[in-house]
């Protein structure tokens, strides 16, 4: 019995250490984001392999989302003569959650898991420590870059998955099922608020993009310096950036949609 | 070098393509012309019952859209519904002697306010007051008022 108190202790204790880690990492990396200032190619590097890399999974995922979700609110619709409210149902749903949500899951597949693999493998072979070594602050010159690159880089990949989603609803519904044109875009034009919905679409595209980036670089540097520890990071990235979106996307939907 | 330039035009056209994206969402998507408030005036109606009027529902003449609801409130003092609407000032020439209507677009469709335009030759002006109003209808009250006159034309048979 006694025994079973004492695991439960010790997994906390170790619990409540990771976090104070990743908090304390945290301020680190945010305290050494204005030396990029200084070296803007790095930054240039890491939105190349973080965001233009994710630019084709998140465009397809967004074409084909938006054109699923285009054909299935069709078939509900058209029950009810409604067919004209395709442009609002789909363009709200995808900008207010959609949009945010698949594309931080797709980013924490495509970039999180990579850079916490990059990370993880340069401190197995001792690059960080040598970086070290030379007076080179790794923090500085490894994970600011890739940290900023991921803030930067999804909202602007979720307002491409959203833009193309519509794009890609609107080939289906008005090109394929016959929903009239001029209604599709009005209707939507109609229920979209740029505050509202396109604005709060963005603040959360970003706090995911804070919470994806943060996990990512967090687990590549706190890996366990061997070729399962950092196999097992690299899982860990998608599966808890996974649940911090979905948990994070609860509240912030609760926050800003749930008085309307 | 030559590697260097190719990624960053990369991520230049990476960064130009995520404001084109907020751009066409802000633009195609959004109601930012309805934000770019041009001239609007402002009357006030006064109803017995809005139903399920809302702020930003759409006013309209003979179907075309010239407005929308500023503003929603209740005067305790008359017990009625007092209803801003916003007018375009384009849409200037309004008679004031028109009346306000609150209709449902449809059968399960939103509610908006038809304005009919009265005979008069003068137009309202801003913060005017329209006089004659129609409330909206309500279904429950329609159907118990439907039951009621069938059950009264019945009763009203039988009794000579």
């Amino acid at each position: 019995m006694m025994n079973w108190f004492q695991g439960l202790g010790h997994s906390s204790l170790l619990l409540f250490e990771r976090l104070g880690r990743a908090a304390t990492f945290q301020i680190q990396v945010l305290l050494s984001l204005p030396s990029l200032f200084k070296q803007p190619r790095l930054l240039v590097q890491e939105l190349y392999s973080i965001g233009v890399l994710s630019l084709a999974i998140v465009v397809i995922s967004g074409l084909t989302v938006g054109m699923v979700l285009g054909l299935q609110m069709y078939n509900t619709l058209i029950d009810f003569g409604s067919e004209d409210s395709l442009g609002p149902v789909v363009a709200l749903s995808l900008v207010r959650e959609l949009g945010p949500v698949l594309t931080a899951l797709l980013f924490s597949g495509r970039a999180g898991s990579a850079v916490t693999a990059e990370i993880g493998l340069m401190k197995a072979t001792d690059q960080l420590s040598v970086m070290e070594m030379m007076a080179v602050d790794p923090v500085k010159r490894v994970v600011a870059p890739r940290y900023l690159a991921g803030v930067i880089s999804m909202p602007l990949l979720a307002a491409m998955f959203s833009a193309v989603g519509i794009l890609g609803s609107y080939m289906v519904g008005v090109g394929l099922l016959g929903v009239d044109d001029g209604a599709f875009w009005s209707q939507m034009q109609d229920k979209v608020s740029l505050d509202g919905d396109i604005f709060n679409g963005i603040i959360k595209s970003f706090a995911f993009g804070l919470v994806a980036s943060w996990i990512a670089v967090f687990e590549g540097y706190d890996a366990v310096p061997t070729t399962e520890g950092v196999s097992r990071a690299t899982t860990r990235t998608v599966v808890h950036t996974a649940f911090a979106v979905l948990g994070l996307d609860f509240i912030l939907t609760a926050i800003m949609f749930g008085d309307n | 070098m030559q590697t260097n330039r190719a990624v960053e035009i990369l991520v230049g056209m990476f960064v130009a393509a995520g404001i084109a994206a907020f751009f066409m969402l802000a633009m195609k998507v959004s109601n930012i012309s309805a934000f770019t408030e041009k001239d609007v005036y402002q009357l006030k109606a006064r109803f017995d019952n809005i139903g399920g009027l809302k702020i930003r529902s759409p006013v309209r003449i003979g179907g075309v859209r010239i407005g929308r609801v500023a503003a929603i409130a209740y005067d305790d003092r008359k017990l009625e519904a007092v209803v801003t609407i916003s007018i375009e000032r384009s849409h200037s020439r309004i008679p004031d002697d028109s009346t306000a209507s609150i209709f449902t677009a449809g059968v399960l469709g939103e509610q908006y306010i038809s304005l009919e335009p009265g005979g008069s030759d003068d137009f309202f002006k801003d913060g005017g007051v329209i006089g004659e109003t129609q409330s909206a209808l309500v279904l429950e009250r329609m159907i118990g008022k439907f039951m009621m006159g069938t059950g009264a034309a019945k009763n009203g048979k039988k009794t000579p």
